[in-house]
């Protein structure tokens, strides 16, 4: 591109997906937190009938955050990086415009399709993949025209080369789609019986072949939206808020491709001791140790990017978050093959350090750096400053102490529960009721659920201070060229 | 050869998406055909359990009680045997759960009573003091919905040969013979059971959720 021919950058639709980010955000954790205060309190099952019974609300919980929050804030910087690294403006193309705007429609639609029917009980009951086939076909289509967002937009590009954020929005999209059409393969028992309700069907597969294919999917859809999805971002943005170039190319290719190549083959972790093959637990539990590699390549690339700028870390509040949420992955990538041993897995499966295993991943890495891309786009987006610096500081801090909170006190619990389930006493009983363990968890719940609202309160503190932002912000006459302005 | 591929995004999607699918193909389809073999004993569910099976699914029971019980002497002390890969050959879908805020229920039919879980579902404080476990009482204003249990039996049938109607196997037959099989299944535990107004709708034909989940949690053996 010649010097002083500038592109225009269209937003309209990144702005879209920003907005349902943080809407969906604050739904998403507003229902995690009063599930997770249930928990701690029964009663709160009752506060709104059958629909506020805990077993209603979590898939709700988990569906909200995942596909309406991380999925959203994925698509939003995905149409603020893409046009960026590719060097070409969605205004350039009518059909692409289009394609952007049906995506964010149809992906709303099916969000809400998806809040209503988990309420109402309609459910395939496979976790993160709980949506009944119409609404799976909605998906699918929502997802092939985000593809054709993704392909339509390179294939126009001015830049011949595409950046590593690139490699990982592909991996996002071809992943998730092979996965997801596999994992919800089902036969609509109307269709073939013309008996019962419209909504029922039934899996392809039974059994352990379900669990089997189901793990595949839940483990990867774990790879392909919290990871790869999240990656992208930070590959993008932590170089462009602290004005480092990436630390090694070299690098970043070893850690992506062996991340592609290892991921899917971790997912027999999740049934270590069940009734799948030997050789499959055997290959999940070995997988998800060398996949600490590839993990620790791309954070490491990140922390690196920052070697010499370290004193950025004190002053601007937007790098904290991102190297708060790279620290995470890698602690959260650590912690995920140390669960994956066979023996530690024995101790801590179906207990609560699975959650507070996800929830370090999700709220310090997930979280935390979709808080970031969110916040470096404004300025950029609205031309408007970011309206409190110290508000965000005073989140950052608020969030990490519930995230803390939250995931210290599920390792607790959970290792209390593990320990407590084997224990037997010197004629060789069980040494403790199912009850037991129940009650010995009550306080840990306490802890958790005041954790997560203060993770929730610092989301609303972020959803306040980026209203005041695009409302009142201060505006810019240019773009920034790397750290985002921010008053005081 | 990466650095050509990032120039040539069609290959490099070609190339990316054959490096993603390998796994898949190595680690799940080999053992497909082998954990697909029924175990002697199993059966298929009945039209009332599949009934209640569906209900169970509806209000996410698998979020907080597993259905697998794994190869420990603590658990099989606690829960019964140890799950075997043919015990699963039926369930469409699984669910063996993957977090245990509440005991596993794989084998809870060798345990409790239609009486105890009526009970619980109602009130799980009143047998299970503590118990952090919402009541269900919405599962006793709603009927069940057996038509669809019986298009989902129909349609394993029609499309997986799930052996309904075999020799030694649960009858299915037309959908007025399945549903005089519901009836007569839903009458022994309804009997078993203390709600009156449960046994009144009974009597004026109709089949509550909780008769059809007690039915369904009853056949976990």
């Amino acid at each position: 591109m010649r010097p002083g021919n500038v592109i225009s950058y269209d937003y309209t639709v990144a702005k879209y997906f920003l907005f349902t980010t943080i809407i969906f955000g604050v739904i998403g954790m507003l229902v995690g937190v009063i599930i997770s205060f249930q928990l701690a309190y029964p009663d709160l099952n009752y506060i709104a009938g059958q629909y506020s019974a805990f077993s209603r609300l979590r898939p709700l919980h988990t569906n909200a955050v995942v596909y309406g929050f991380m999925l959203s804030g994925i698509f939003s910087t995905w149409y603020y990086v893409g046009q960026r690294v590719l060097k070409v403006s969605m205004a350039e193309s009518k059909f692409l415009m289009t394609i952007g705007k049906l995506h964010f429609i149809l992906y709303v639609i099916a969000v809400l399709l998806a809040v209503v029917t988990l309420l109402m009980g309609i459910t395939s009951s496979k976790e993160y993949a709980e949506l009944q086939w119409p609404i799976d076909i909605l998906i699918v289509v929502v997802w092939v025209l985000w593809g054709v967002s993704i392909f339509g937009l390179i294939g126009i590009r001015r830049e011949k080369t595409l950046y590593i954020s690139l490699w990982y929005y592909i991996a996002t999209f071809l992943g998730i789609a092979m996965l997801y059409l596999f994992n919800n393969m089902a036969i609509p028992t109307r269709l073939l019986t013309g008996m019962g309700d419209w909504w029922h069907a039934v899996s392809m597969y039974a059994g352990t072949n379900d669990a089997l294919v189901q793990w595949w999917w839940g483990h990867n859809a774990v790879a392909f939206v919290f990871t790869v999805g999240i990656l992208a971002q930070v590959y993008y943005f932590l170089p462009k808020e602290s004005g480092q170039a990436v630390f090694s190319y070299k690098l970043s290719l070893f850690s992506f491709w062996s991340l592609m190549f290892v991921y899917l083959w971790a997912g027999g972790h999740h049934l270590i001791y069940s009734t799948v093959p030997d050789w499959v637990q055997t290959m999940g539990s070995v997988f998800s140790v060398v996949l600490i590699l590839p993990s620790w390549g791309s954070g490491i690339n990140m922390l690196l990017t920052m070697r010499g700028e370290w004193n950025q870390l004190r002053e601007s509040p937007l790098i904290k978050f991102m190297i708060w949420a790279t620290t995470f992955y890698m602690f959260s990538t650590l912690e995920g093959p140390i669960l994956s041993i066979k023996s530690v897995n024995a101790l801590a499966h179906f207990t609560d350090w699975i959650p507070g295993h996800v929830h370090d991943g999700t709220l310090g890495w997930v979280g935390f750096m979709t808080i970031a891309a969110l916040y470096h786009m404004t300025p950029r987006i609205f031309k408007r400053e970011i309206y409190s610096k110290k508000l965000m500081e005073t989140q950052f801090w608020i969030q990490t102490i519930g995230l803390v909170m939250f995931f210290t006190s599920m390792w607790v619990a959970g290792i209390t529960q593990g320990m407590m389930w084997r224990a037997t006493d010197e004629f060789g009983s069980l040494a403790y009721t199912f009850m037991d363990t129940v009650n010995a968890l009550i306080k840990y719940y306490w802890i958790r659920a005041i954790g997560g609202f203060l993770y929730l309160v610092g989301f609303i503190m972020f959803a306040y201070n980026m209203y005041k932002s695009f409302t009142t912000g201060r505006v810019l006459d240019a773009e920034p060229r790397n750290a985002s302005p921010m008053a005081a | 050869m990466f650095a050509w591929l990032e120039k040539h995004p069609f290959f490099f999607a070609v190339f990316l998406f054959i490096v993603i699918a390998y796994a898949g193909v190595v680690e799940i389809l080999p053992s497909f055909a082998d954990s697909a073999r029924p175990l002697k004993d199993t059966r298929p569910y009945t039209v009332l359990e599949l009934t209640g099976r569906q209900i169970y699914i509806s209000n996410s029971c698998n979020a907080c009680h597993s259905q697998q019980i794994r190869p420990f002497k603590s658990e099989t002390d606690r829960y019964g045997e140890y799950s075997k890969s043919g015990e699963y050959a039926y369930h469409r879908p699984f669910l063996w759960g993957s977090k245990r805020t509440g005991p596993d229920l794989m084998r809870v039919g060798n345990y409790r009573t239609t009486d105890w879980h009526d009970h619980h579902m109602r009130d799980p404080e009143s047998v299970v003091p503590g118990s952090v476990m919402p009541a269900y009482p919405h599962m006793y204003n709603k009927t069940a919905d057996i038509e669809t249990g019986y298009a989902e039996a129909l349609t394993v049938k029609k499309a997986f040969n799930v052996p309904y109607d075999k020799e030694g196997m649960p009858k299915l037959g037309s959908w007025e013979e399945a549903k005089a099989a519901a009836m007569e299944e839903a009458k022994a535990i309804v009997e078993g059971m203390k709600s009156e107004d449960v046994k009144k709708a009974f009597e004026n034909g109709e089949i509550k959720e909780i008769v059809a989940l007690i039915a369904y949690l009853n056949s976990l053996k």
